[in-house]
């Protein structure tokens, strides 16, 4: 018996019993479309995540701060020390001490009121190096960024970011006019293009000064320690290179060992992993809701599929006596049982690509439906198909046509 | 045992069958030493009481089963100690059958039903079809071919598995109580048709428990307690 007839029998068979069959579609239906939008749902939460980091900069790594305890012995977490300081930055810039380190950016941070044509708008300012625009990837609308000289000569000089700009300016170009931070007046000398909101917070709401200026002018208080230093390794290859380079420099600078480090290094990977952490147990635990849906669906297709050798006792016997072999009945049971397998995962897959087209704008959730995805669970329920078949199937084939034929 | 020089040839040869069934710790004997010989061409009837065993014998001559003792050859195939899957072969090869119940599924036409044999051949569906339609017409069904079992009277359904028996041109065609379910109009109509084809040269097994129907029939073997009572082949007709 050829493939295309044993098809052809499957479909009769299920197209027999249109009801009931359409109810075992429907289990696995609903169960491949809730795992698809689960998944899909996980996946495009992890994307945005990663998307946002990325625009941190390319080959990132973060020192930050360690934990800090007080004279008094109050203890503070990660970032409540001030331990950095620029000359820890002068450290990691040297070739030689950090050979596979291409850009070093040490940020201080303070809020600070920014003053233009009589408005007034409260950001962050930043003091930083003219190596910033570069280890973070950040490019400029208008104007330019400062230079190393503008630096060393602490220039009263800013770069403001496109929310602030337009805040303090409207829709006119600042480049050239006038800011007041704190009671100091700054020149705009550019603005930076607009890069969205990252994990970070909002990157385009922020003025850049030199840090030179901002020790002095801007924030006195903070002196000399740094809130972050922004390492740019030389390509993707050497980031752990760097990595090693940066701690080792950095203890070495510190005076202390591993175990009591009041600093930490940690990559983009390290900030995607901890972000995507949460959204992964969320979709492994949905998804796993969903694969029990799924297995539910199984479950039923086998249901069915005895009630249905049961039920055709008499047929499977008459096929046999006519010259069926026990592996042509087999194949012809394991067909049917795929067949309505697939036809549930084909309709959950339109479910689950209809889903990903309608939920995004109903929940503000991106849903990734891969091909992959796709693939998979086509996969998976004609996987499931095939294994809640085998026992019905081989029921059947072993049925002996004497027995089958007497039952009534 | 060799059967060419002495006459018509050999369609069906038992030498000693013997069937036992193991039922829990009873062994029941069904056939106890059976020989029967069937020429090619032969119209056989097989009479007996329920419990005499001729459904037994007539489950080892379809190749349903296997006897635990003896030989048993099928066109000179010994069939005796055949694997499943071989005896479904052998089944769809040599065997038409025709049952009580007639055996037609409901859901499939009267000429689908008729080509089921012929798809387990592999024969291309163009093919099947076209001798699907001319078996129907064999047995006089050429209107009916489209449709299904629950539209045909019992004398038809029966004709219609007649037909199925027949597509595969068989050498032996097996009839197990062919007329039990049928009035005695549809009774007469269903015997004609096998006496044509044994006009025709067909050989005809029939196994049933009325006398009228198994005197059409060239020869009777009556079955009693497992053992044919008078299995004498009746040589040349």
């Amino acid at each position: 018996m050829t493939w295309s007839e044993t098809l052809r029998t499957a479909l009769e068979a299920i197209r027999t019993r249109r009801m009931r069959s359409a109810l075992t579609v429907l289990g696995i239906l609903i169960g491949i479309g809730a795992v698809m939008l689960t998944v899909g749902l996980g996946q495009g939460a992890q994307q945005e995540v990663a998307d946002q980091i990325d625009k941190l900069g390319s080959n990132l790594l973060i020192v930050s701060p360690g934990s800090s305890t007080s004279l008094s012995g109050v203890r503070g977490g990660r970032g409540s020390a001030t331990t950095l300081t620029a000359t820890d930055a002068t450290t990691l810039a040297d070739p030689e001490v950090a050979p596979d380190i291409s850009g070093v950016a040490p940020v201080s941070t303070t809020q600070a009121s920014l003053t233009a044509n009589g408005t007034n708008w409260t950001t962050n300012v930043i003091g930083t190096t003219a190596q910033w625009p570069d280890v973070r990837a950040r490019t400029l609308e208008s104007g330019r960024f400062f230079t190393e000289d503008e630096l060393v000569s602490a220039q009263a000089e800013v770069v403001l970011g496109a929310t602030t700009a337009e805040e303090l300016f409207g829709v006119e170009d600042p480049v050239g006019s006038s800011v007041t931070i704190g009671s100091q007046p700054f020149t705009v000398i550019g603005v930076l293009a607009s890069v969205g909101s990252t994990v970070g917070g909002d990157e385009d709401d922020q003025a850049v000064v030199p840090s030179t200026t901002f020790a002095t002018s801007v924030s006195p208080d903070t002196g000399t320690s740094i809130g972050t230093i922004y390492l740019e390794a030389q390509d993707g290859e050497s980031l752990s290179a760097a990595y090693q380079e940066a701690t080792n420099a950095l203890l070495t600078a510190h005076g202390v060992t591993a175990s009591d480090a009041d600093f930490s290094v940690s990559s983009q990977e390290s900030i995607v992993e901890t972000a995507t952490s949460t959204t992964r147990t969320l979709t492994v635990l949905l998804g796993g809701i969903a694969a029990i849906s799924l297995l539910v669906g199984g479950i039923g297709v086998m249901n069915i599929m005895l009630v249905s050798v049961t039920e055709r006792v008499r047929e499977i016997g008459l096929r046999k006596a006519l010259g069926a072999t026990p592996r042509v009945i087999l194949r012809q049971f394991l067909t049917e049982a795929s067949l309505l397998g697939l036809t549930g995962g084909t309709l959950g897959l339109l479910l689950g690509v209809a889903g990903a087209a309608v939920l995004p704008a109903l929940l503000d959730q991106p849903v990734t439906v891969s091909a992959a995805a796709a693939v998979l669970a086509l996969g998976i329920s004609l996987l499931i198909g095939v294994v809640a078949g085998v026992y019905p199937a081989s029921r059947a084939a072993r049925l002996s046509p004497i027995d089958a034929l007497r039952n009534e | 045992m060799s059967a060419e020089q002495l006459g018509p040839a050999a369609i069906l040869e038992l030498v000693g069958i013997g069937k036992t069934y193991r039922s829990g710790i009873l062994e029941v004997e069904a056939l106890r030493g059976v020989d029967l010989r069937v020429d090619e061409g032969e119209f056989v009837s097989t009479m007996g009481p329920s419990g005499s065993g001729k459904s037994t014998l007539m489950h080892i001559i379809g190749c349903l089963d296997i006897p635990t003792v003896g030989q048993y050859l099928l066109a000179g195939e010994d069939v005796s100690a055949m694997t499943e899957a071989q005896l479904a072969d052998v089944r769809n090869r040599r065997i038409g059958f025709v049952f009580q119940q007639f055996n037609l599924l409901p859901a499939l036409s009267a000429w689908r039903n008729v080509e089921l044999p012929l798809v387990y051949a592999g024969v291309p569906r163009a093919e099947r079809r076209r001798r699907a339609v001319s078996a129907l017409e064999r047995v006089g069904l050429a209107e009916r071919v489209d449709h299904r079992p629950s539209e045909l009277s019992g004398g038809q359904q029966q004709r219609v598995s007649v037909a199925r028996a027949l597509v595969t041109d068989p050498q032996l065609i097996l009839a197990d109580e062919p007329t039990g379910n049928l009035d005695s109009v549809a009774t007469a109509d269903v015997l004609a048709l096998f006496d044509d084809l044994h006009d025709q040269g067909r050989t005809i097994v029939l196994i049933t428990h009325e006398h009228d129907v198994a005197e059409r029939a060239g020869r009777t073997v009556h079955m009693h307690d497992g053992r044919l009572l008078d299995a004498a082949p009746m040589g040349a007709r």
